[in-house]
C-alpha cells in the first residue's frame, strides 16, 4: 500500500471558527487525493469539520482525541 | 438552490461584530451565499485609519480578549476570500460618517443603499447583529 500524502495544519489554540477557516484555507493549497490532518483543541471542530466536509463533498478519513487534541483527518477529492 | 443569507451589522459592540463575522466565514464556506451590510456603529470599525477596537458589551468579550479568538476583520476577510461572501458599507451611514468610498477598508466591496440590500436579499434570512 502506497504512503499517503499527509499535510498537518496545527490550530491547537484556536477557538471557532479558527480551526475550521485553517482547514479550508489549507485545502485550498493541497492537491486532490492528498490528507490534512488537522490539530485543534476546539471541541466544536469534531462536529463542524465533518459537516463542512459532508456539504462540501470531500472525505472524512476519521477523527480521534489524543491528549486533549483532536485528530481530523480529511481526504481532498475534488 | 443555494440558501442566501443578509447580514446587517449594525452593532459597535465587540461580541456582535465577532459573531457577525463568525456566521459569515463559517456560512460562506459552507456554500451559502453571504451578503454583509455594515452600518450605524458598526461601520466606523471599518473605515481607514480608524484603529480603536469595538468595546466589550459583557463578561465574553473581556474573556475573549485575552484568548486565541480569530479577529472579526480577519473572519470577514476569509469569509469573502474562501466562500466568496460580499461585505458593504451602508451608504446613509457613509454620508453621516463623512467618508468616501476610498476611506473605507480595501477589504469592503464599496457602498450600498439599504434597499438594494433588501431587494438583493429576497425572500432569504436576514440576520442582524
Amino acid at each position: 500500500m502506497s504512503e499517503e500524502n499527509v499535510k498537518v495544519v496545527d490550530a491547537r489554540g484556536s477557538f471557532c471558527p479558527g480551526p475550521l477557516m485553517e482547514l479550508i484555507s489549507n485545502m485550498k493549497q493541497i492537491e486532490v487525493g492528498d490528507v490534512l490532518e488537522l490539530l485543534s483543541t476546539d471541541k466544536g471542530s469534531v462536529a463542524d469539520v465533518p459537516d463542512w466536509v459532508n456539504k462540501v463533498g470531500h472525505e472524512m478519513v476519521g477523527s480521534e482525541e489524543k491528549d486533549g487534541v483532536w485528530h481530523i483527518r480529511v481526504r481532498k477529492t475534488k | 438552490m443555494t440558501d442566501r443569507i443578509s447580514i446587517m451589522c449594525v452593532s459597535g459592540m465587540h461580541e456582535r461584530i465577532q459573531m457577525a463575522a463568525m456566521t459569515a466565514a463559517t456560512g460562506s464556506v459552507s456554500g451559502m451565499d453571504i451578503c454583509i451590510f455594515l452600518s450605524m456603529n458598526a461601520l466606523p470599525y471599518f473605515v481607514k485609519g480608524r484603529d480603536a477596537k469595538p468595546p466589550h458589551e459583557g463578561e465574553m468579550g473581556e474573556l475573549m480578549a485575552g484568548k486565541n479568538v480569530p479577529p472579526f476583520k480577519q473572519l470577514f476577510e476569509q469569509a469573502k476570500e474562501l466562500g466568496g461572501a460580499k461585505v458593504y458599507a451602508c451608504s446613509m451611514a457613509m454620508d453621516v460618517l463623512e467618508v468616501s468610498e476610498d476611506d473605507l477598508d480595501e477589504m469592503l466591496d464599496g457602498p450600498l443603499g439599504l434597499t438594494r440590500f433588501l431587494s438583493d436579499a429576497g425572500g432569504g434570512q436576514i440576520l442582524v447583529f
